[in-house]
């Protein structure tokens, strides 16, 4: 029974059959947010605000009109992964009556379609689908929301100034979306990876691609791949990591560190959580909350009595690199960061992975 | 709109639908659904512990519930909260499962307080277990410390309810004085049973103590087994264990045949929250009972 489902859910994520690639016009992408998708809900990448410099601030909002979204955005300063995994979620419900209880369950089902996400989004996405998807206990709270949401990414411009994805294996997708433009001018070359993808894009007069669409696509992604600047060496960090594990470098980033768990609310992959629940005013309700949680966080692994297996910033700022980049290896085979580098900009102690991956390679 | 996206029902999944099959990893379940169990009695072990008599309130669930020794539950009060709880009793007794549980926080001081005929919910059971077929034809070592008799108390009833599929059985038992004692009415009857040598040793002993007084390695100096025919169960606080584990490695048994079993926090029991993970080994999936030598292998895990 079990494996038909697995079947169906890497049918439906993942499709290995040939990709098949056609190009829209810009403004039919347009009328199909604003004509045809109008009464689902659509998210993509808003600017918000602008930082001090006066660079944009964008984040994944929803929107009513596709004029209100910016596809050239450069990164989102949350990832798309609160659509999935939402920062709070309830679990469950109980109703109390006459000394007994009844609990409810209930999961997330309205379509919506998430559009603007970029390789390092759709890569992190593919990488929870691991974990809530097909390792064990599937989740159905995560799967609910994943097959309900259609997801339409797009190719970066150019490499962000401070992301280090291709080092990961992150800078190109190969499945995890129904549909994946480039800007290739006047036109979006597009790959559909879903039969849905595919009866969607039909709506809007999709064209086979030219040999000289063809060209254009492979050139500006080859100008893409090549123009990045940040760069991590991870083949032999596992092994690193374990070799280092008491390396004094870690004390010197985790006296940096605040312990705030900024990193791990702002990265795509980060999906560590806590439950409590709530008792209604009038005592006739529970709720059952997950909350997303940080292992950064003092509490995160003291125990019943009060023990606490990482007391010192030091080990737990260690312990979210390891299980990053070392027990996510270990599980999955891949390292769980895509290399967006958002939590080193949300960092307000300037601590980032490239520089303390780089550190710890370093050391001799 | 329907047209476009056709709405996914999860609950719709054939292995949604299907009745819960108790110990199956990988199925698609209402994985936070907790199943009904009523408090048929409370025993009161010492100040701190009591031992919780559950039943099933669904006959079809209490029929199909099974666990092995050493799996976990994951115990849910409503309202207050849900906390890991190793099985203390034998899978073979299908009419009720025991808890044994410390008053350590906001739940179980509140399970504390729960009387009989109160109904709690139980998810589960999670984790892996002690490799009791592998054991049999050996001598069995069963060690525990403190709290550590409440999880090592499945994989010895099922010890004594086979026998005569084990050698040698030795049970030591230690704690720090002597109202600390878990189920001190159980001691007579098991040393009762014909050919099972249980020691219980105490640290700071009361005037009415006439047994041993010292750590529980002391009871480890007067036995002879053959190592290579010998398996070790021991559980107990990290500093016990280690010091215990120690012991047994000098007298040659292989870290490989010793089994301890973990404590973390827990929020799922089913490697999604991340709280237990020590290292890369989530301690509800790949634990709570590991052999000894992966315990010594992984960082941070005593």
């Amino acid at each position: 029974m079990f494996s038909r489902l697995l079947i169906a859910v890497h049918h439906h994520l993942r499709k290995d059959l040939i990709m098949i690639f056609k190009t829209i016009a810009k403004e039919d992408l347009k009328k199909l947010f604003d004509v045809h998708l109008k009464d689902i809900e659509c998210v993509g990448p808003k600017q918000v605000a602008a930082s001090g410099g006066g660079q944009p601030i964008y984040q994944f909002l929803p929107f009513e009109s596709f004029d209100e979204i910016n596809l050239d955005h450069e990164k989102t300063e949350y990832s798309a992964k609160t659509y999935f995994i939402p920062f709070r979620e309830t679990l469950s419900s109980f109703k109390f009556n006459n000394g007994d209880w009844t609990q409810e369950i209930n999961y997330r089902k309205q379509p919506r379609v998430l559009v603007g996400l970029h390789p390092c989004d759709i890569n992190a996405l593919v990488k929870l689908d691991k974990v809530f998807a097909k390792d064990f206990f599937p989740y159905p709270y995560y799967l609910s929301r994943r097959k309900n949401t259609f997801v339409i990414g797009i190719d970066c411009e150019k490499p962000c100034s401070d992301g280090f994805c291709s080092s990961l294996s992150a800078d190109v997708v190969t499945h995890g979306f129904d549909l994946f433009l480039r800007d290739i001018g006047d036109k979006y070359f597009v790959k559909v990876g879903t039969d849905r993808g595919f009866n969607l894009l039909n709506k809007i007069n999709p064209t086979d691609i030219t040999p000289e669409e063809r060209k254009t696509y492979r050139k500006k992604t080859k100008e893409f791949l090549a123009g990045f600047e940040k760069t991590i060496r991870v083949e032999n960090l596992p092994n690193t990591l374990d070799i280092e594990f008491e390396s004094g470098g870690w004390k010197k980033w985790g006296d940096k560190c605040l312990s705030c768990g900024s990193c791990s609310m702002v990265c795509p992959t980060c999906y560590c959580y806590g439950v409590s629940e709530q008792v209604s005013m009038d005592f006739k309700k529970a709720e059952k909350v997950k909350q997303l949680y940080s292992c950064n966080l003092f509490d995160f692994a003291q125990v019943a009595g009060g023990y606490n297996f990482r007391p010192a910033r030091e080990t737990r700022l260690k312990y979210r690199y390891y299980h990053q980049h070392r027990g996510f290896v270990e599980s999955f085979g891949e390292p769980m960061c895509v290399g967006c580098n958002r939590c080193g900009r949300a960092c307000l102690a300037k601590i980032n992975p490239v520089d303390v991956i780089s550190d710890l390679q370093m050391e001799l | 709109m329907n047209a476009i996206l056709h709405p996914y029902e999860v609950t719709q999944e054939e292995d949604m639908m299907e009745p819960l099959d108790f110990n199956r990893r990988s199925r698609l379940k209402d994985v936070d659904k907790s199943f009904k169990a009523e408090i048929t009695n409370v025993i009161r072990l010492t100040e701190m512990e009591k031992l919780f008599q559950l039943r099933m309130v669904n006959e079809d669930e209490k029929n199909r519930f099974t666990f092995l020794p050493g799996q976990f539950l994951m115990v849910e009060l409503p309202g207050y909260g849900e906390v890991p709880i190793s099985i203390s009793c034998s899978p073979s007794i299908k009419s009720s499962i025991e808890l044994c549980i410390r008053k350590a926080g906001k739940v179980t001081e509140a399970l504390h307080k729960a009387k009989r005929g109160a109904v709690v919910g139980i998810r589960g059971p999670f984790g892996t277990h002690f490799p009791m077929e592998k054991m049999k034809k050996h001598n069995v070592l069963l060690i525990a410390g403190g709290l550590g008799l409440a999880p090592l108390r499945a994989p010895m009833s099922y010890v004594i309810e086979n026998r005569a599929d084990f050698k040698d059985v030795y049970i030591f038992y230690g704690a720090k004085d002597p109202t600390q004692l878990l189920f001190d009415y159980q001691y007579e009857q098991w040393r009762r049973i014909d050919d099972i040598h249980l020691e219980i040793i105490v640290e700071k002993p009361d005037e009415l103590w006439t047994g041993p007084v010292g750590l529980i390695t002391k009871l480890l100096d007067g036995i002879e087994v053959d190592p290579d025919e010998t398996y070790a169960i021991v559980c107990g606080p990290p500093v016990m264990f280690k010091f215990v584990c120690d012991r047994l490695k000098e007298m040659g048994i292989p870290m490989q045949r010793m089994f301890v079993s973990l404590e973390r926090r827990m929020h799922c029991g089913m490697g999604k929250c991340c709280r237990c993970n020590i290292g890369s080994t989530y301690t509800c999936i790949d634990g709570p009972v590991l052999d000894y030598w992966s315990v010594m292998n992984l960082k941070e895990a005593i």
